[in-house]
């Protein structure tokens, strides 16, 4: 019996605690750069910016021992598939940080070649604007990230929250159904 | 012309030799003695160079009117498709029937629906060119990152900048006998005694009065404008989360609700 099926109450509590400070502490990112992001992204890695203060420098060459995917630039419809099967491969728990407009939203490339947006494909966490964004706003997002990981529930409530994200998920609009800014 | 390899350089003495293997060492030594290159960011903010371009703020007279026109120059200036504006009239706005027009901005318009998608945005800084009043200004504040494609989108109320201590809150009258002229001269330099006679009349309760009245009266500085700070903490000021974000307008709320309490 793991962690993840401990009965739910006061100890669960505290352990999620724990594993949230555990997680959010040792965040491996996957070896991922599509564009121009990517220069910030190891820039924020050398030692101006230093992400090994966080517990971050190992930027891992296979997906199977990274937790984290920092979607560094335009995502082509042609590269979609790929950054999929990387998602995919990744070992749970993972989290996704779409960098910058391109992957956020398309950015300025509003056109057929270009997903409008990782979210059409993965399910970001957080989303970083900017073109590109400076390491700084790098580590900001990270750190946002962080707390997200750190507050993240374990096991019966973990079930039930990610139940409950994906009641409201089918409920939402479609993001390609978008209108206006939001598109 | 000899078979065997002759080193220009001369070869190395037996001491030099010897610690030739650890002699890299010294690198990582010597490295150790000088100053740190790190910024260590969260604890300690590098400010980036002054003309960076950061999160918009759409700036304000030294009276507290709005600077935007709504004339969507900078909608159509941007290469992203970023930026939706909707225009709106001053005259539209409920008025309390004594003939003074009451104004959110001076002249005829203002922005009554302001939106920026920061996943769009791509600071390049065309929309602050378009922009023929100097409403639209870039800050130096770059954290944004947030949970939400919605979130990201900021409305009027999160791109305004603050109030500073002595503007008065819009909507209210223009100065007396001022054009937006006047105002575009930079001949405002604050609130009129008019001009909080008319709040103090309509919004009693408004947390901007005093400061503004004590502008007025002569009896305080004239306000300098604000800036939206490096961490700002959440989009409006003070002034305006407690007059409520329909004295400012935006989607969310709709310009239906905005009214001045009479």
């Amino acid at each position: 019996m793991g962690v993840e099926e401990a009965p739910s109450g006061f100890l669960l509590t505290t352990i999620e605690d724990l594993a949230g400070y555990l997680r959010k502490a040792s965040l491996w990112p996957v070896t991922f750069g599509l564009a121009c992001c990517a220069i910030e992204m190891m820039a924020a890695g050398a030692p101006r910016y230093d992400l090994s203060r966080f517990g971050m420098e190992v930027f891992r060459a296979s997906p199977r021992q990274a937790d984290l995917m920092i979607v560094a630039g335009r995502v082509s419809q042609k590269m979609a598939p790929v950054v999929r099967q990387v998602y995919d491969q990744m070992s749970e728990p993972k989290w996704v940080l779409s960098m910058g407009v391109c992957a956020s939203s398309g950015g300025m490339f509003n056109n057929y070649a270009i997903v409008q947006g990782v979210d059409h494909i993965l399910p970001v966490d957080i989303y970083l604007p900017g073109c590109p964004p400076r390491p700084e706003m790098l580590i900001n997002a990270i750190l946002a990230l962080h707390d997200q990981i750190q507050q993240a529930p374990l096991g019966v409530n973990r079930r039930e929250a990610a139940a409950a994200a994906e009641a409201a998920a089918l409920e939402a609009t479609p993001t390609f159904e978008m209108k206006g800014l939001l598109r | 012309m000899s078979d065997t390899y002759e080193p220009i350089r001369p070869k190395a003495g037996p001491i030099k030799e010897l610690f030739a293997p650890v002699a890299g060492f010294g690198v990582t030594l010597s490295s150790m003695f000088k100053p740190v290159v790190t910024e260590q960011y969260p604890r300690a903010k590098v400010a980036p160079q002054q003309r960076f371009h950061g999160r918009h703020q759409l700036n304000r007279y030294a009276d507290g009117l709005e600077k935007c026109i709504g004339c969507e120059l900078c909608a159509w200036a941007c290469p992203a498709d970023a930026i939706y504006v909707e225009g709106a009239d001053n005259a539209a706005l409920p008025q309390d029937g004594s003939g003074v027009p009451v104004h959110i901005s001076p002249g005829e318009r203002y922005g009554g629906v302001y939106q920026i998608n920061y996943l769009r945005c791509i600071f390049c800084g065309l929309c602050i060119e378009a922009c023929p009043t100097r409403a639209l200004t870039m800050t130096n504040d770059y954290e944004l990152a947030g949970n939400t494609r919605a979130g990201m989108i900021y409305e009027k109320q999160d791109l305004l900048a603050p109030l500073a201590e002595g503007m008065l809150a819009a909507p209210h009258p223009m100065a007396d006998g001022t054009t937006a002229t006047e105002y575009y001269r930079g001949d405002v330099v604050g609130a009129t005694a008019a001009q909080v006679a008319w709040v103090r009349e309509h919004r009693p309760d408004d947390p901007t009065l005093d400061a503004a009245d004590a502008v007025a009266s002569g009896t305080a500085p004239v306000p300098a404008p604000l800036q939206h700070e490096l961490r700002p903490d959440h989009g409006p000021g003070e002034a305006e989360r407690a007059a409520g974000a329909a004295a400012v307008g935006s989607v969310r709320n709709g310009r239906e609700t905005r009214e001045v309490t009479a």
